[in-house]
């Protein structure tokens, strides 16, 4: 941790926290070097209050899939908060260690709450959902079709 | 008598120099990358993250091409390198329940809500040499598609043992796990503790301590209620914001085995359970894990001791580590020039004085 102090802060209106939580997990998830096409150098302007730093997270498992939590191992994660001019402050927390991924996603945090917000939704967050929903999609597809029908087995969507 | 040694400077510079050129082997073959390496020998690199305990497929992939194939030491490697990372805190617990699941079969029912979802498996493979994978700029078919209708929430079995009772509920304990990267091993482990080794633990250890167990060295009996494997997210607090946000997405094995039990005086009949849960791909390793978690339980169910290595906590727990074996190993094959030369003064007299003055053996 950095020395300065960072407040706990609530989220002024025009979002909710759920909507942030939203933004920042895809941002965590996404990809670096696609976020990196969606919003290319030179970024807009902002300044760091915690450069970007490389660090880890235990991840926690449950003991038989729904008890008690127990170390299961580490996950490399990079952190940054930065402002922008108008004084918003941006937070990320996201997967892997590419500073420039923490960046991004902490200065697409900060924008989200700036009047930016439809402007980088639009631009950034819809693609990169809709690249996420079409992967996991052809997983789940893919996972499907390797689903063992048993002949006595009668599903809803048999004709 | 203490001796210092120097030299062989030269040497180790020359033959680290040496390793280097053999680890490219012949530069008429073009380099392997990075993420060839991730993309293409993925078991291998989950394998590194799992044991290296430590989840970044791209550190994996590079540990690899360092060891050159060598996965105990690219292991050591990422060991090595964690320790180099400041530690931000811990997630929430993955809710495994919630996993886009592209692999989950059952040996204990049949038919399930979510059913029998075979993945990319090995099994049903014939084992045969595949020489068309030897020709070069082969196209891959993409696979068949079919309605993923009920993939995006599929239950744990285990939940409908769980609603009759006929199985033990899952295992309680503190909120705040122990951690063992942070505080050495202490014995007696608790059930949290075992897992978190185990899960970092080498495979081909665990996997002949479960097979142990099926051959009569601490019976199991074991059903494999469920075995799954997907994504599923993590989730973190940000200590800044005040709530948990998703900070990633990892891929798990999770493996959840039914047990006899014969009941106690306290309790009636009743499953009882093990669990295995694995970073990356590793089918093999969850099973081992969630047989020898369940062998290590002994104590805890009342069952009556029967002296077994896979129920030995202290044994098991002890040298799980591969890290911890190799280290402690191959220590021996360095210099011992001094131990060995005081043994060897101490085998010459024992000898001399076990001859009379007269020259004859006693």
């Amino acid at each position: 941790m950095s020395a300065m102090s960072l407040q706990t802060e609530t989220s002024p209106p025009g979002f909710t926290t759920d909507e942030r939580r939203t933004w920042m997990g895809l941002l965590a998830r996404s990809r670096p070097d696609s976020l990196a096409n969606l919003l290319p150098e030179p970024l807009p302007e902002h300044q760091d209050l915690r450069a970007p730093e490389v660090g880890t997270m235990m991840v926690q498992g449950r003991t038989d899939a729904s008890g008690a939590p127990f170390s299961l191992g580490e996950i490399t994660v990079t952190r940054a908060t930065l402002h922008l001019p108008c004084g918003t402050t941006g937070h990320a927390l996201v997967q892997g260690r590419d500073r420039a991924h923490a960046r991004r996603a902490a200065l697409i945090d900060a924008l989200m709450q700036t009047p930016e917000a439809s402007r980088i939704r639009e631009r950034i967050l819809t693609p990169l959902t809709k690249a996420e929903t079409d992967r996991r999609q052809a997983r789940a597809a893919k996972a499907a079709a390797t689903r063992v029908e048993f002949f006595t087995l009668v599903r809803g969507e048999d004709k | 008598m203490y001796v210092a040694v120097k030299g062989g400077e030269r040497a180790i510079d020359n033959a680290h120099a040496w390793l280097a050129e053999e680890r490219r082997g012949d530069t008429a073959i073009a380099a392997l990358s990075i993420a060839q390496i991730r993309e293409q020998l993925k078991l291998s690199v989950d394998r590194v993250m799992a044991e290296g305990s430590l989840y970044d497929p791209d550190l994996a992939a590079l540990a690899i091409k360092q060891a050159r194939g060598d996965l105990i030491e690219a292991i050591f490697l990422i060991r090595a390198y964690r320790t180099t990372l400041p530690r931000f805190g811990s997630s929430l617990p993955v809710e495994t329940a919630r996993m886009a699941v592209i692999r989950r079969i059952s040996a204990t029912y049949r038919d399930l809500p979510g059913g029998q979802v075979l993945g990319p498996t090995f099994d049903y493979t014939h084992r045969l040499l595949d020489f068309a994978l030897a020709a070069e700029g082969l196209d891959v078919v993409e696979a068949p598609s079919a309605n993923p209708e009920g993939l995006d929430n599929v239950p744990h079995v285990m939940g409908f043992l769980n609603r009759e009772s006929l199985i033990e509920a899952p295992g309680a304990g503190d909120e705040v796990p122990p951690d063992l990267t942070r505080n050495p091993l202490q014995l007696p482990a608790n059930r949290a503790l075992r897992l978190q080794a185990l899960a970092r633990g080498d495979e081909g250890f665990l996997l002949s301590l479960a097979y142990s167990t099926q051959r009569g060295y601490g019976n199991t009996h074991a059903f494999v209620g469920e075995l799954r494997i997907g994504q599923v997210t993590v989730e973190a607090e940000l200590p800044e914001l005040g709530f948990a946000i998703e900070i990633g997405e990892i891929e798990l094995s999770e493996c959840e085995t039914v047990n006899q039990f014969g009941g106690s005086k306290s309790e009636p009949p009743q499953f009882t359970r093990g669990y295995g849960l694995v970073f990356g791909q590793s089918e093999r390793k969850a099973l081992s894990m969630s047989l020898v978690d369940r062998a290590l339980r002994w104590k805890e169910l009342g069952e009556s001791h029967s002296p077994a290595p896979a129920r030995d906590e202290e044994f098991v727990l002890s040298h799980c580590d591969n890290i911890q074996a190799t280290g402690f190993l191959e220590h021996i094959k360095l210099p011992h020039y001094v131990d060995f030369q005081s043994e060897l003064e101490l085998v010459r007299r024992l000898r001399a004085a076990a001859i009379t003055p007269s020259g004859k053996e006693e």
